[in-house]
């Protein structure tokens, strides 16, 4: 065990440790993480059932980079351009968010079980979610343009949640951090009850109810990229400038006013970055667990400590964890299986390997 | 300690801090000279640390606080950082940080919100590391360090603020009679050097004594009294405010050093 942690440590150390004895994203870090971002992009583009093969989908997408000529049936190309290529961008957007937004929320908070869910997020989403499946007939259903009235409600749901956190804990703790998430395990214990409740007026819906809270990615074509991707992108150069200040929060409040900040806006810039970001994933994918919590910490176990590496690293692991369990999902068995359950499936073993192999505190 | 004394350099006139309806200190007036070493002492729950931290603008106050004659209460937040240096009693140390990377943080009073550390930021971080002996483990992760590594690590952070002022609040903490002396030594090496004005509070009298120019005996939120080492204690001022039985004498150079004595009951 320690031959396997020192190695580690002296392997990630070389990827992200410059000459000056300073933790940064450096462009060998970086590159790893986007080559694997596409290499797992690339499978999901490339497996699926039926007669399209991966041969053949590599050819159209060479074809159609060299302009040369389109293998595949008309059919065939739309099964790769409008159903899986927005699928596999659709994972890689939900993935950041959730990703990206859980090393936020445990770098303001300096609590590694920190994520968006714990503040009511993802109870508040599913509450919202839960009324509209109940409540609202498919006949009468409202919508925005091409945004039915589920991802809808599941976003204001999910910010719904984090805010009621956010003014319970500013009502009772102050600015600080364990008011908040006490804040936060109290809406989200009554937001989850009141889903409970409402989801038990109508049976006929628990299945489709029970579905949605496992999570999935059950798109037919661009909508949905379009409507994630302005929320994750902003959430992610938020998250990325800000990597420096989540740096001296990690020095607690005192100490980070003591250097000249205001720890309350950072706060409130960070969560309200996260959470608009985490409530766009959960509006177009469900309940996806883990992925906030996981991604982060591997990355921190292999990175460094820096906000600086754990930021933009975690986007993309997180893009690239929740392609390939998006991918596991639906081609592991006949029909699909929810992401939620791959993401734990996959993510936990793994995750207590990593930990096991690192027996030190997580700070 | 010949001719004019220097100017001062931070005042407090009528200070009350603390948080909520009773605050911890109240009246408290005080001055500091430019260049020189204040120690802060009093019985436990005296509120020395708030002291430091009403100075360093980290608690609600009262009064007026004035750092070279300027009211704190009209300078921003990062101005502020930039002429006051401050270290708590039990700083926090991100295990997994580089010593490097945490006193590079030390920097960021003098950098814009989304601004990046300069070349200059790293060198003025190269030369504290140098200047406290923590070269050789910039590289090093704070959870590996010793207790007067870890020290060390703080007074560098704070020492990249280039302040005029240090506030340190216990900066011994946890240290043993040797290590504290060393990094006691260094503190008045820098203070010497760069013509630094040192606040800190010290729980050990006869350290105190040897260190500072002048003290401040705090006890239940007030000051009791103020003056040179030699002045400031006295047996039976230590016994009424820290209910101690003590023996001050003198060194040859003339420094008080206390003593603890026995009641004569329990002997």
């Amino acid at each position: 065990m320690l031959r396997t942690r020192s190695r580690w440590r002296r392997a990630a150390d070389r990827i992200t440790r410059t000459p000056a004895h300073t933790t940064r994203l450096t462009p060998l870090a970086l590159g790893v993480a986007v080559v694997t971002v596409v290499a797992v992009a690339l499978l999901g583009l490339l497996i699926g059932p039926g007669e399209l093969t991966g041969d053949r989908v590599l050819a159209e997408i060479t074809a159609q980079l060299t302009g040369g000529m389109s293998p595949l049936s008309d059919s065939e190309a739309a099964i790769v351009w409008q159903l899986r290529l927005p699928r596999v961008l659709l994972a890689a957007l939900v993935g950041a968010a959730l990703a990206g937004a859980g090393a936020a929320f445990q770098g303001v908070f300096r609590n590694p079980l920190a994520d968006p869910y714990l503040l009511g997020a993802g109870a508040g989403a599913g509450m919202a979610a839960t009324a509209v499946m109940v409540f609202v007939p498919a006949v009468t259903a409202w919508s925005l343009g091409p945004v039915g009235p589920l991802p809808l409600a599941a976003f204001a749901g999910a910010l719904l949640g984090v805010g009621l956190s956010w003014a319970l804990g500013r009502s009772t703790g102050g600015a600080g951090t364990a008011g908040l998430l006490l804040a936060g395990i109290a809406v989200t214990a009554f937001l989850t009850a009141i889903q409970t409740f409402v989801q038990q007026l109508n049976t006929e819906t628990l299945k489709q109810v029970y579905t949605w809270t496992l999570g999935g990615l059950n798109i037919t074509g661009w909508t949905d990229v379009g409507l994630v991707l302005p929320y994750v992108g902003l959430a992610a150069i938020v998250l990325v400038a800000a990597a420096r200040l989540l740096d001296l929060l990690t020095l607690g409040d005192t100490e980070a006013a003591s250097l000249g900040l205001r720890p309350g806006r950072i706060r409130l810039a960070v969560l309200s970055a996260a959470s608009l970001a985490t409530a766009a994933a959960v509006s177009v994918s469900g309940l996806i667990g883990f992925v906030g919590i996981v991604v982060p910490h591997l990355v921190r176990l292999l990175a460094g400590a820096s906000y600086r590496v754990i930021v933009p690293l975690s986007l993309l692991g997180g893009a690239a964890f929740v392609i390939g369990a998006d991918l596991v999902a639906r081609t592991i068995m006949p029909g699909e299986l929810p992401l939620g359950v791959v993401t734990a499936f996959a993510g936990a073993p793994f995750f207590a390997l990593v930990l096991r192999t690192n027996r030190e505190r997580l700070s | 300690m010949t001719g004019t004394p220097p100017p001062t350099a931070l005042s407090l006139h009528d200070v009350g801090a603390g948080y909520g309806a009773e605050p911890v200190v109240q009246h408290v007036s005080l001055e500091a000279r430019r260049g020189r070493w204040l120690a802060i002492v009093g019985p436990n729950g005296a509120g020395k640390s708030t002291v430091l931290k009403a100075v360093a603008g980290l608690v609600p106050r009262q009064g007026t606080v004035l750092l070279d004659g300027t009211d704190t209460a009209t300078l921003p937040r990062k101005e502020l950082a930039r002429r006051v240096g401050y270290a708590p009693q039990n700083p926090a140390l991100p295990e997994r940080l580089t010593v490097t990377d945490y006193v590079l943080l030390g920097r960021a009073p003098h950098l814009g919100t989304l601004a990046r550390e300069s070349a200059s930021d790293m060198s003025i971080v190269e030369d504290a590391l140098a200047r406290l002996d923590l070269h050789d483990m910039a590289g090093r992760r704070l959870g590996t360090l010793s207790g007067g590594e870890a020290q060390r690590a703080v007074l560098a952070r704070v020492l990249v603020q280039r302040t005029p002022l240090l506030l340190l609040d216990e900066p011994t903490t946890g240290l043993d009679i040797g290590h504290a002396q060393t990094l006691l030594e260094r503190l008045d090496h820098l203070r010497r050097e760069d013509g630094t004005t040192v606040v800190t509070t010290l729980h050990d009298l006869t350290v105190a004594a040897q260190y500072a120019d002048e003290l401040v005996l705090l006890d239940r939120g007030g000051v009791v009294a103020a003056g040179p080492p030699s002045q400031v204690l006295t047996t039976e001022r230590l016994r009424e405010h820290y209910a101690a039985d003590v023996e001050v004498l003198t060194t040859a150079d003339g420094h008080p050093v206390v003593v603890p004595v026995r009641p004569a009951a329990v002997r």
